[in-house]
């Protein structure tokens, strides 16, 4: 049985391994981890159904693989490889997969998924879209947010509020607070840390069960970003002060084990994944030229 | 000097020029710099003037048109190109028009900044070329970056017209030489146009905006090594409104033309520049203008099949092959 444990463990070290096979020169392209943030789509995962449908953004793997035990079909996506969730067409930050989609572009996805809410509304189904804090400087976001208080849709609004957004610290981009902003439309709005996982859950529970008959939510987590925004980019200073809820947990009953196991399951993935030969994509008969 | 380079002193000479000069954009702080750090040292020379801003393309470029209609000088940097299209009621429906909509004249200092197209495996969100989308709107300019364009005169006419505009930099640029070009060639540059030639006259005319350069000269010399077949490159910093005239002399005398660019098939800036030439060149051309572009497609993220889309040397070497049949 998989435990929220392993499953932590397995992002982090799917997200390392991104990050080695980029220092190697073995990914093209960029690639943006969540490190740090892992335990906020842990902790999501049961709380979601199969009929509701994911938002997700740039930042997406951890949103995946919380829901997809599918660490091998993401690595295929990402590096080009026969069995990628999208034949390596869309890579990191585009995935389609029943009930999730991704996409790279900050504030898009929020007016989508307030489009499929208003499809799944009455079914008991929501939409969850995941936003950073920087997101918030996107005029759709608004828009969206005023849509579904103002048509009451079951919308759940999950904010990764890492308090950067690139290089730029939130000061420098958010006046007032995402509280604040959320009163405003009259969409309620809870701000937990994201340091336990049964803690989070306790929590959002009764409230996601309210966003599932028409009142939507922004959860707002204090989350670390604790590599950086893509590939070697971080200018900041004392990341490795961060609180990290890897080294909260190492003292854990069962945890160095769980650590290996993740460990050597993200590593034979990878060893199998880079032997697959490349993907093959149905558009490649191309016209070109006149 | 690498063409980041240029651009960045470009910049500098701009803002220090004019006191009156901002510049605004997303992560362009030091010592970070910019996404492509084109705006590097800027903030710490400028710091009231170089502002960075939320992930906010609409209202910033907003922003540098109220500050170009107050009569500063606004250069607004959207991080990729992409995300212009969340920018695009403010150049088209505000900036471009604001220039004619109310009887008169009103001048408009706003450079939009727009890093562009693939060929990095950035995906179908951060490769696009989207020069086509603001061909052909009145009030508006379009240039596009190149390594035979000296970046401060650009920045310099772009500032003298008083006219919106928005700069297109091809990212694979930032990193390649200004100036160089390979040496079986020669070129020059006239009001605007550089041209690449050898000594004879050209069986076939390419003419491509300043990102596709490289592509085009590494076709010219395959053509020229291997078939003997002789090319002239033209490259025009601004794309529209076309200054036709020199195109039209040069296209005059060759036996085919072949514009290049990297946009994606379909009402691109090329199909413009063929009608034009046909215009000009009805009865005078040998064969129909032909187009070299992107396939008709998104730009998908790995390498393998990123490149079987984008337009490559070989696509130019194929088509202007095919111009002479
Ligand atoms: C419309 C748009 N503008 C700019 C970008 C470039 N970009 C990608 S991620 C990012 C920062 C996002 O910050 P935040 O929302 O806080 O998410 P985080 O990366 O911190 O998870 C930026 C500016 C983008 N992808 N889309
Ligand atoms: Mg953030």
């Amino acid at each position: 049985m998989t435990t929220d444990l392993d499953r932590l463990l397995l992002i982090r070290h799917f997200e390392r391994a991104l990050l080695d096979l980029f220092a190697k020169g073995e990914l093209n392209g960029t690639t943006h981890t969540c490190l740090g943030q892992e335990i906020v789509p842990v902790a999501l995962a049961p709380l979601l159904g199969p009929d509701d449908h994911v938002f997700s953004n740039h930042r997406g793997h951890g949103h995946y693989l919380a829901r997809f035990d599918d660490p091998a079909g993401l690595l295929a996506e990402i590096m080009g490889r026969e069995g990628a969730v999208c034949d390596g067409v869309g890579g990191s930050q585009h995935i389609l997969r029943e009930g999730y989609l991704s996409t790279g572009v900050q504030g898009e996805s929020l007016p989508v998924a307030v489009g499929a809410a208003l499809h799944l509304r009455g079914s008991g189904a929501l939409a969850c879209a995941y936003i950073g804090d920087g997101t918030w400087g996107e005029g759709a976001v608004y828009e969206s947010l005023n849509l579904a208080a103002l048509w009451g849709l079951p919308l759940l609004v999950v904010v990764e509020h890492n308090g950067i957004a690139q290089t730029t610290p939130t000061e420098l981009a958010m006046s007032g607070t995402i509280g604040a902003r959320c009163a405003a439309f009259g969409v309620a709005h809870t701000a937990l840390p994201a340091d336990d996982v049964s803690a989070i859950r306790t929590v959002l529970t009764p409230l996601v069960a309210a966003v599932r008959t028409g009142s939507p939510l922004v959860v707002e987590f204090a989350v670390n970003r604790l590599g950086p925004h893509s590939k070697g980019d971080d200018t900041r200073s004392g990341v490795s002060e961060l609180r990290d809820w890897y080294r909260d947990m190492s003292d854990v009953t069962g945890f160095a084990e769980a650590d290996a196991r993740a460990r050597d399951l993200v590593g034979s993935v990878v060893r199998e994944v880079k032997a697959r030969p490349l993907s093959t994509w149905g558009r490649q008969a191309v016209r070109r030229g006149a | 000097m690498r063409v980041v380079e240029n651009l960045n002193h470009a910049l500098h000479e701009v803002l220090a020029a004019n006191p009156r000069a901002f510049l605004l954009g997303e992560d362009l702080l030091d010592p970070y710099g910019g996404a492509f750090k084109a705006t590097r040292g800027l903030s710490t020379r400028f710091p009231s003037r170089v502002i960075t801003t939320p992930i906010s393309e609409s209202a910033i470029t907003g922003v540098g048109a109220g500050l170009a209609l107050c009569g500063d000088t606004a250069i607004v940097e959207i991080m990729f190109s992409d995300f212009v299209t969340l920018a695009f009621d403010q150049i088209v429906n505000f900036a471009a028009k604001s220039v004619s909509m109310y009887g008169t004249r009103v001048p408009m200092r706003l450079i939009v900044r727009l890093p562009t197209g693939g060929g990095r495996g950035y995906g179908p969100t951060h490769s696009q070329s989207l020069q086509k989308h603001f061909i052909g709107v009145p009030g508006l300019d379009v240039y596009e970056m190149s390594p035979l364009h000296d970046n401060h005169a650009v920045f310099t006419q772009m500032i003298a017209a008083e006219r919106p505009c928005v700069f297109f930099e091809d990212k694979v640029l930032y990193t390649k030489r200004m100036h160089e070009v390979d040496d079986l060639f020669t070129w020059d540059l006239t009001d605007g146009l550089a041209r690449v030639h050898v000594d004879t006259p050209p069986d076939c005319v390419i003419i491509a905006p300043g990102g596709v350069t490289h592509r085009a000269l590494a076709a010219m010399r395959r053509l020229l090594l291997e078939q003997e077949i002789v090319c002239t490159l033209l490259v025009p910093s601004r794309l529209h409104p076309l200054d036709a005239a020199p195109l039209v002399a040069v296209a005059r005398e060759a036996r085919s033309v072949v514009v290049a660019e990297e946009s994606t098939a379909g009402g691109t800036w090329g199909a413009e520049v063929a009608h034009v030439l046909h215009r000009e060149l009805w009865g005078v051309l040998r064969n129909p203008v032909a187009l070299a572009h992107s396939a008709d497609s998104i730009i998908p993220t790995a390498s393998h099949l990123e490149r079987a889309v984008l337009l490559t040397e070989t696509t130019i070497h194929d088509t202007v092959l095919e111009s002479l049949k």
